[in-house]
């Protein structure tokens, strides 16, 4: 027997290709990584968030505003009215020359991010809109949905889940993926948390209840609800408080957070600032004794305490009706830092792990069941022929395993089908070249130069007609996502296989056997 | 063994009008009944909505599942049993999206215990926001749509080593496709006539094999696309992936029995075109059936023990790859010699 190139090259080949396959069976055998399932097959969630990227420019204006109140103060001018209007503009009111063209000189010297929509004269007053530039809302924008991730993948690193995939689609999505996470539920409320916690004063001069009423909250101050639940009962009631607007420190100072218990077991959040933080903190609480500071996180009351004490050391605790993990979750949220802006769950797929498992097991016991008839049939029709094609039907099956193991591909449910209608169509290319074999012998040639020609005859058939469905695959890999994405995938490696293994592998025995023996008649 | 004797000659092209009327009959019933009903049925991939699995210990009647939906707020939710009897397994679906914020499949759990008494397992759920639904429609339409057109690069390049002039078209077609999508012009207006504008530039250009390549695509894939609308069954991305794979494989018997015409064409230029097609075709008949035979046998299996998951899409493979091995025979051959003719 004489050592080819070829031989060379199949045996290498299918070396390689077992060597990759075999831990996904025998996973101690050595240390390489097993196929990857998708997430229809081992359980998982996968969710694509869109982030609030408006809001995260709402609260970039607000800043704005802010400052821009206090640089003209600084300068000693007077404003009739700064706010933010629809459409995320900000609209002031000035009057007097000097105001408009002390207010001029500020705004082209310090905010160059802004640019001024309209100056609209009104009888001695002036009305001036500005807005953000179109790069610099993009900026903020595409900050926004960078820094959304990166928190989400600090929360969903402190979580818990092994090889989670979490990455931006297009200008404001993130995709994530977690696979076999065990409590969905509970991850979701983790990522979805905004975790802005602000600490504000509650205004104690004005009536709650007077204010609700009157569907409207007194100026600079905003209605929020604690929400309490009856352990019992399992009822909520919704307590209101008037809190002022103005935020007195808010979660960005944080170093840490963890869980705590008081004193009866029930879980709190402890938390602890920095040193700026804490220098406000003590001070905030030293301005205000006797007054109830409420601590609230995402525009909901956790508890609005009376300060009784000047708080040194830069530590707090949040407490509400937790369970364990919710202060758990509220603890790494709060470590991971806030989203920048609101995050809105926009698609969601979530597959239990049995039923995965149930996937597989179908999915296999089909491959099996089909295989089966295939092999049989191949072997009825073309008998030792279609021995040939079998083996080379087997090999293609262990390539396109091989194959899935070394690039990582991911296996998902129409990935098994794609698989098996590969069994389908591998046999295809060997059913063609029998067909011109068969065409040949009748024409009269010796089983060699039938075997030859029909080959020769057979290579550019097959190349064409899989090169289409290629096409198709690749197009379907390139606009599919998740699941499909791993159907293209294996259509695509089964297509190579077969290419292989009927062009070269079926070639190779069938030289082998006609150069061995004097054959006379072909078994097909 | 052989089931089609080698030197069988059956007249498919003389009989090639019985096929038309046959091809003919089938994609207006489908067009009725998608007429009938509102374009096809789309599943919440594409519509936007939420798909929920749930498994009970027991066998529960399903109007207490619908009875603990309504009850938060799914009134218009369709409860359908799937899998085996022995599974007590459930699919609901419903058109509203956003859904499924925190404690959503807690106050599902609660909501069927209370209305059928029994604690359920949430297998799955699925929820598709209508702006990615939207997203995901597109994406499967220009799907179909490059596919078909880079498989016909392809032919008119390997059949008629017409390349450049297919290439600059199809170059021409997709720049015109992007700037409408741009425009923001709806997709299911932009996609059927970008292919119509493809067939006319095809019939001009004379690039007959990639023309009637792509005819026989589109007759396979409306026919499926009609099969479904008849049966009711939804469209999910599975089954976009089906249709895209039955454009390959359907193109496979197409390619075969072309490179024989030609090869044929080459051989033996004295006899008409059309007894040349014809015996192409026949030469060409076993591998076509043995190919399809085996792939059959292969979705058969996965039909029935692959599971209620993959059954649609094992569905769509199975009728695209009979309508394909038919359209190879009786439509694209056919209209080859009919576009030969005309020049």
């Amino acid at each position: 027997m004489k050592l080819t190139f070829r031989k060379v090259l199949i045996i290498t080949i299918f070396a390689i290709a077992i060597v990759y396959l075999l831990p996904t069976f025998y996973p101690d055998l050595w240390p390489y990584k097993t196929i990857k399932r998708g997430l229809d097959l081992q359980g998982g969630m996968h969710l694509v968030l869109e982030v609030q990227v408006e809001k995260a420019i709402e609260t970039t204006i607000d800043t704005t505003i802010h400052e821009i109140k206090n640089e003209l103060r600084d300068n000693n001018l007077k404003h009739l009215g700064l706010t933010r209007t629809t459409g995320n503009k900000i609209q002031i009111i000035l009057e007097g020359d000097d105001n408009i063209n002390g207010f001029n000189d500020i705004i082209s010297d310090k905010f160059n991010n802004l640019k001024v929509v309209s100056t609209t004269p009104l009888e001695k007053k002036s009305e001036i809109v500005l807005m953000l530039s179109a790069e610099e809302s993009k900026e903020i924008k595409k900050l926004a949905t960078e820094q959304a991730l990166e928190t989400i993948r600090n929360r969903i690193d402190e979580f818990g889940v092994s090889e989670p995939e979490i990455r931006i689609q297009g200008t404001q999505r993130i995709l994530i993926k977690l696979p076999g996470v065990q409590d969905p539920e509970r991850a979701k409320a983790l990522i979805g948390k905004t975790a802005q916690l602000t600490f504000q004063l509650v205004d104690e001069d004005n009536n709650v209840q007077i204010a609700i009423q009157k569907e409207r909250a007194p100026v600079g101050d905003v209605i929020m609800y604690e929400e309490r639940e009856d352990k019992a009962t399992k009822a909520i009631t919704k307590i209101p408080y008037l809190i002022k607007k103005r935020i007195l420190l808010d979660g960005s100072r944080l170093t840490d957070a963890r869980v705590e218990f008081d004193r009866f077991g029930q879980p709190q959040v402890g938390i602890a600032f920095d040193r700026k933080g804490a220098r406000r903190f003590e001070k905030i609480t030293g301005e205000n004794l006797k007054k109830r500071l409420a601590i609230v996180l995402d525009q909901k009351v956790y508890s609005a305490p009376v300060i009784q004490s000047r708080i040194s050391g830069g530590k707090a605790t949040i407490t509400g009706n937790f369970s364990l993990n919710d202060a758990r979750d509220l603890a790494i949220a709060l470590r991971a830092g806030s989203l920048p802006a609101p995050v809105k769950i926009i698609e969601e797929r979530t597959v239990g792990p049995t039923l995965g498992a149930d996937s597989i097991r179908m999915g296999l016991i089909s491959m099996m069941a089909g295989g089966i008839f295939v092999v049989l049939f191949m072997l009825i029709y073309y008998k030792k022929a279609g021995l040939i094609a079998d083996f080379a039907l087997i090999s293609n099956i262990i390539l396109i395993g091989g194959g899935l193991a070394a690039f990582q591909a991911t296996l998902t449910l129409p990935g098994i089908a794609g698989i098996i209608l590969t069994i389908g169509m591998a046999v295809d290319a060997n059913v063609i070249i029998f067909e011109r074999i068969r065409e040949e012998l009748r024409s009269g040639k010796t089983p060699m130069a039938a075997m030859n020609s029909g080959f020769e005859k057979a290579t550019l058939t097959i190349l064409d007609a899989n090169v289409t469905t290629l096409i198709a695959a690749i197009v379907l890999f390139q606009f599919g996502s998740g699941a499909v994405r791993g159907f293209a995938v294996t259509l695509s490696l089964g297509i190579f296989a077969s290419l292989f293994t009927a062009l070269i592998v079926s070639k190779a025995i069938f030289d082998f056997i006609l150069e061995n023996k004097k054959v006379i008649k072909l078994s097909i | 063994m052989q089931f089609i004797k080698h030197d069988i000659n059956l007249d498919f092209i003389g009989k090639r009008k019985i096929g038309f009327c046959f091809s003919f009959a089938i994609i207006l019933i489908g067009m009725i009944s998608l007429v009938m009903h509102n374009g096809p049925k789309l599943g919440i991939d594409f519509a936007g909505g939420t798909n929920i699995r749930v498994q009970f210990s027991k066998e529960i009647p399903i109007s207490k599942i619908r009875q603990g939906f309504t009850a938060i707020g799914f009134e218009k939710a369709s409860v359908q049993k799937v899998g085996k009897d022995s599974e007590h397994e459930f699919q609901i679906s419903t058109a509203k999206p956003e859904m499924t914020n925190k404690g959503f499949s807690q106050s599902i759990s609660d909501a069927l215990e209370s209305a059928t008494g029994e604690i359920p397992v949430i297998r799955q759920i699925d929820m598709v926001g209508p702006q990615v639904g939207k997203d995901l429609r597109k994406n499967a339409l220009l799907a179909i749509f490059y596919s078909l057109l880079f498989i016909t690069i392809y032919i008119s390049g390997r059949f008629e080593l017409k390349w450049i002039l297919s290439g600059i078209t199809a170059g021409a077609l997709m720049t015109a496709i992007y700037f409408l999508s741009a425009l923001n012009v709806s997709m299911p207006v932009i996609i059927p006539i970008a292919l119509l504008i493809s067939l006319i530039l095809f019939w001009f250009l004379k690039l007959n094999y990639a023309m009637s390549a792509i005819i026989a695509l589109i007759h396979d894939i409306v026919i499926t696309i009609g099969i479904f609308s008849i049966l009711d069954y939804e469209f999910s991305l599975p089954i976009i992936a089906a249709l895209l794979t039955i454009i390959g494989y359907s193109l496979n018997d197409t390619i075969i029995v072309f490179d024989r015409i030609r090869e044929n064409i080459a051989s033996d230029k004295n006899r008409p075109l059309s007894e040349i097609i014809n015996r192409s075709i026949n030469e060409t008949l076993s591998r076509t059936i043995l190919t399809s035979l085996t792939t059959l046998i292969v979705l058969f299996a996965l039909f029935f023990l692959g599971g209620e998951i993959i059954h649609n899409f094992t569905f769509a493979m199975i009728v695209g790859v009979l309508i394909g091995t038919y359209s190879s025979i009786f439509v694209a051959s056919p209209i080859i010699l009919m576009s030969k003719k005309g020049e």
